[in-house]
C-alpha cells in the first residue's frame, strides 16, 4: 500500500480543519463518560448488568483495541473526554482558539519526559484490573480519578502533559498507533525550516500550539501525536497532511525504540499473557490472588506480575538480542540493537492483545444488549432488549480467529526481525523469543 | 450568540444530557407506585455471603426481590415463612415477590450446597408491624427438650443393641400387644428407642418375646409416628439441608464434611468435628426424638452443626427427626431404601 495524502480531498480537508465535528464527538464521548460514571455509582454492583463495566470494558474496549487502534492509531485520543476537559479548562474555551491561559503552565520535568511514568501508571492499573474490570463502582471511581488527574495536570503544567506523559492508556495506544495505516505528517520539512513563527508548535490566532508537545516537522512516528489536528489548522502553508500509508510503516526505521518504549512494548506483551492467564485461565488461586487487592496473596501476585513484565520479559528479550549479536557480524551496541529489534515486538504485542480480547469480547458481547435497556441494572426495559440472554458469539470460530491473529502477529514480528538483521542466524534468537511468546499465549488461550 | 457560546451550550447539552436523563429516570422509577425492589447479591460465605445481610420489611407489604450470584449457583430461601426457595444464578437476575404477613425476625439462607461454609450463608429479615407482640408468645413457648431438661451435649450410648436391623414390618405384627400409652405421640418424642425397649422388656406380657422381637416392635412404634407423607417431607428436607454434611446415607460423610477429624473437638471441648453418623446404633438408639429435635433446633454449638430453629418449622423439624430413624430401622416405607 503506497502512501497517499488523504487531505488532498478538499471536503475531507475542510471536515478535518473544522473544529465542530471533533467537538461534537468529544462532547458526546463526555456525555457517555458521565453516563458511565453515574451508572457505576448509582447502578447495580453486579458487573455484567451495569453500563459502567459492560460499556467500558466490553463495548469501548472492543471498539478501541479491535478497530480504532489498528486502523486509526490515536484517533481515540483526539476525542477522548478525559484529556478534553483539562484542555478546555486550560484554554478557557471549547472551540475557538484563545490567547487566555488558565493554570500555572509549568513545563513538565525533564526527567519525566518519557514513557516511564506511563509504564508505572499502566502497571498500577493492571495490578488492580481484575477488580476494576468487574466492579462498576471501582470503574467509575477510576474514570473520575483519571478525569480529575488530567484536569489538575492541565492547571499545573503546560498543554496536555497528562495525556503525553501520565495517561496509562496513552502509552498503550501510542505504542500500537505506530502500526496504524494512518499518519499525520508535514509534507515538506523545508517549508517548516523556513517558517519562523512555528505556529504549529507555538499556536496562532488560527489555533493552539501542539497540545501534545510535538513539533510536527520532527514527527516520524505516530506514538506521540494525539491527532488533535491543531497543526492542520494553524499551518499557514497547508504543509500538514493526513496520509494513508502501509501498516506498521513507523517500525521500519533503523533508529529503533527508546529504552522506555522498548520496555513498554515488552511489558505490554507480558501483561497480555498475564491477563489471559488470570482472566481466562483455569487457575482459581491465581484469579483469587489477583482479585483480593491488598491481601497477602495479592502482594505475591503483584510481585510476580512486576517481576514477569519488567524482569522476565525484557530479560528474555535482552538474552535473545545478546545471542543475536553474538551470532551476527555487526558490532552494534546491545542497547541500540535492543531498541531496534524491540520494534518487532510491537505488532506481536498488538496481536496478542487482540487475541486475548477476542475471547472475552465475543463471549461477553451479548451483555451489551440488556445494558442498553437497563443501564443501571434496576429492571428497566428502555428499548426492549432487557430480556436478551447471554449468548457467546462465534464460540466455535473464536479459537481459529485467535490462532490466526497470533500467527499474523508472529509473522509480522519475524518479518521485522529479518528486516532489521543481516542473516538468518542473527534473526533466529529474536524470532525464537517471539515464537515462545506466541506459543505461550496460544497455550493459555487455546489450550 | 458567538460561535464559542454556541459551542459551550452544545457541549453542555451533549455532555450533561445523557446523565441528566438517567438521573431523571431513576427519580421517575422511585416515584412509580408498586412494590419496592431489593437487590440481593450472593457470594460464597468466604467471599461475603449475602449482600445485604439484613433486610427490613413491613408486615403484609410485598417487595420485589432481584437476586443474582457473583460466583456459583446459590438458592434463596426464607425460614419459617412458606416462601418457595428460588435458585440464584451467576450472571442473571432472578425476580421473586416476597411478602411476610407476620411481624418478627426471619432468616434467609442459601438452599444450594455452594461451598464449604454453605450453611453459614444466612441473613436476617426484620418484619415490622402492629402485631409484633404476637410472635413473642411463640418465642416464649419452650421447646420440648428444654421442658424435659435434656442436656443435648451429654454423651449417650445405648447399652442394649439389636443383633440385626430392627424391622417395622416384622414389629407391626406385635403392635396389637403394645399398651396404648406407647402409641401416643408424647411417649414417642420423650423416649429413646432403648428406653422403650427396656420398658417393653419390663412388661410381664412381653417376657415371651425375644430381644430382637422387642426391637422390631420399637421400630414399628417409631414408624407409626411417621406416616409416608411425613417421611417424604423429612427426606426432602434432609436431602436439601442435612445430606451435605451428614451424607445421603446418614454416615456423616457428606461432601462438605470431608477432611473433618472424627469426633475430635477443640481444646475447650468445642470445635468443628465430623458430623453425626446416623447409622451408628449405639448413638442413635440412646437418643430420644426430643433430643434430636433439640439438636436440629439449636445446632451443635461450635461443632459445625448449624441451628435450624430459625429456618425449619416445628412440623418440618419433626419430619426430619422422623426421617433420621430410617437409617436405623429397615423396611416399610423407606425413602432411603428407594435411593439405595
Amino acid at each position: 500500500m503506497a502512501r497517499r495524502e488523504l487531505t488532498r480531498s478538499a471536503p475531507l480537508r475542510e471536515l478535518l480543519r473544522s473544529r465542530w465535528p471533533q467537538l461534537v464527538v468529544t462532547a458526546s464521548m463526555l456525555g457517555g463518560f458521565f453516563l458511565v460514571v453515574a451508572a457505576g455509582l448509582l447502578g447495580t454492583p453486579v458487573g455484567n448488568r451495569n453500563l459502567a463495566t459492560v460499556g467500558v470494558w466490553i463495548a469501548w474496549w472492543a471498539g478501541l483495541l479491535l478497530v480504532a487502534v489498528p486502523l486509526w492509531g490515536r484517533a481515540w485520543c483526539a476525542v477522548c473526554p478525559i484529556g478534553a476537559v483539562g484542555d478546555w479548562i486550560q484554554r478557557g474555551a471549547v472551540l475557538e482558539p484563545s490567547a487566555r491561559r488558565l493554570g500555572m503552565g509549568r513545563r513538565w520535568p525533564r526527567a519525566w519526559r518519557n514513557l516511564w511514568l506511563q509504564n508505572a501508571t499502566f502497571a498500577g492499573l493492571a495490578l488492580s484490573s481484575v477488580v476494576i474490570l468487574t466492579n462498576p463502582r471501582v470503574t467509575a471511581l477510576v474514570l473520575m480519578g483519571l478525569l480529575a488527574a488530567a484536569a489538575c495536570a492541565s492547571l499545573l503544567f503546560e498543554r496536555r502533559a497528562f495525556c503525553r506523559y501520565v495517561c496509562p492508556l496513552g502509552g498503550f495506544i501510542g505504542l500500537y498507533a505506530s502500526l496504524a495505516p494512518v499518519e499525520l505528517r508535514v509534507k515538506d520539512r523545508g517549508i517548516c525550516r523556513g517558517h519562523r513563527r512555528k505556529t504549529c508548535y507555538l499556536g496562532s490566532e488560527a489555533g493552539a500550539g501542539c497540545p501534545w508537545l510535538v513539533y510536527p516537522a520532527a514527527l516520524d512516528r505516530n506514538t506521540y501525536c494525539g491527532l488533535c489536528l491543531e497543526c492542520l489548522r494553524t499551518c499557514p502553508y497547508g504543509n500538514v497532511a493526513v496520509n494513508r500509508r502501509p501498516f506498521g510503516a513507523d517500525l521500519r526505521g533503523t533508529e529503533g525504540l527508546g529504552l522506555d518504549e522498548a520496555i513498554k512494548a515488552l511489558a505490554l506483551l507480558g501483561t497480555a499473557i498475564t491477563y489471559a492467564a488470570v482472566l481466562l485461565g483455569p487457575w482459581g488461586e491465581l484469579k483469587a490472588a489477583a482479585y483480593h487487592v491488598g491481601s497477602r496473596s495479592w502482594l505475591g501476585y503483584a510481585a510476580a506480575y512486576l517481576g514477569f513484565v519488567f524482569g522476565v520479559m525484557p530479560g528474555g528479550f535482552l538474552l535473545a538480542v545478546w545471542l543475536s549479536r553474538l551470532l551476527g557480524r555487526g558490532r552494534e551496541p546491545v542497547r541500540r540493537r535492543f531498541g531496534r529489534l524491540a520494534q518487532a515486538v510491537v505488532p506481536l504485542g498488538l496481536m496478542c492483545w487482540m487475541a486475548f480480547s477476542l475471547s472475552f469480547v465475543l463471549a461477553n458481547w451479548s451483555y451489551v444488549w440488556p445494558v442498553l435497556s437497563d443501564p443501571l441494572g434496576r429492571g428497566w426495559d428502555l428499548v426492549g432488549t432487557a430480556g436478551a440472554r447471554w449468548v457467546p458469539y462465534l464460540s466455535s470460530l473464536t479459537p481459529l480467529l485467535q490462532a490466526g491473529v497470533l500467527l499474523l502477529g508472529l509473522a509480522w514480528a519475524a518479518a521485522l526481525v529479518v528486516q532489521h538483521t543481516e542473516t538468518v542466524r542473527e534473526a533466529a534468537p529474536v524470532v525464537g523469543y517471539c515464537l515462545l511468546v506466541a506459543v505461550g499465549l496460544a497455550g493459555v488461550l487455546l489450550g | 450568540m458567538s460561535r464559542e457560546g454556541t459551542a459551550r451550550w452544545l457541549v453542555a447539552a451533549l455532555a450533561l444530557g445523557p446523565p441528566a436523563a438517567l438521573l431523571a429516570g431513576v427519580r421517575l422509577a422511585r416515584e412509580r407506585t408498586g412494590p419496592a425492589t431489593i437487590e440481593i447479591r450472593a457470594r460464597i460465605t468466604q467471599a461475603g455471603g449475602w449482600t445485604p445481610q439484613h433486610l427490613v420489611l413491613e408486615a403484609g407489604k410485598p417487595v420485589r426481590l432481584r437476586l443474582t450470584s457473583e460466583d456459583v449457583v446459590h438458592g434463596f430461601g426464607v425460614g419459617r415463612a412458606g416462601f418457595p426457595a428460588v435458585d440464584v444464578w451467576p450472571g442473571r437476575f432472578v425476580e421473586a415477590r416476597l411478602m411476610l404477613r407476620e411481624p418478627g425476625q426471619y432468616v434467609f439462607y442459601c438452599t444450594r450446597w455452594c461451598g464449604p461454609d454453605h450453611w453459614r450463608m444466612r441473613g436476617t429479615i426484620e418484619v415490622a408491624g402492629p402485631a409484633a407482640a404476637a410472635s413473642d408468645v411463640e418465642a416464649a413457648r419452650a421447646p420440648l427438650y428444654v421442658a424435659l431438661g435434656l442436656d443435648l451435649d451429654a454423651p449417650r450410648a445405648a447399652r442394649v443393641l439389636p443383633a440385626r436391623r430392627p424391622s417395622p414390618q416384622r414389629g407391626s405384627r406385635l403392635l396389637g400387644s403394645v399398651p396404648a400409652s406407647y402409641l401416643a405421640s408424647d411417649d414417642y418424642r420423650t423416649h429413646s428407642p432403648e428406653d422403650t425397649w427396656r420398658r417393653l422388656r419390663a412388661e410381664a406380657a412381653w417376657s415371651r418375646f425375644s430381644g430382637e422381637e422387642l426391637w422390631d416392635a420399637v421400630a414399628a412404634l417409631w414408624r407409626v409416628q411417621a406416616p409416608a407423607a411425613t417421611l417424604a417431607r423429612g427426606a426432602e428436607l434432609y436431602a436439601r439441608n442435612c445430606a451435605a454434611c451428614h451424607g445421603s446415607e446418614g454416615r456423616g460423610d457428606g461432601v462438605l464434611a470431608r477432611g473433618r477429624a472424627p469426633g475430635l473437638p477443640g481444646p475447650l471441648g468445642h470445635g468443628p468435628r465430623r458430623p453425626a453418623d446416623f447409622t451408628d446404633a449405639r448413638r442413635m438408639l440412646a437418643a430420644s426424638p426430643a433430643l434430636l429435635y433439640g439438636k436440629v433446633l439449636r445446632g451443635g454449638m461450635g461443632t459445625g452443626m448449624p441451628n435450624w430453629g430459625p429456618i425449619l418449622t416445628d412440623e418440618e423439624t419433626w419430619a426430619v427427626v422422623a426421617y433420621l430413624w430410617t437409617f436405623q430401622f429397615a423396611a416399610g416405607i423407606d425413602p432411603g431404601a428407594e435411593r439405595r
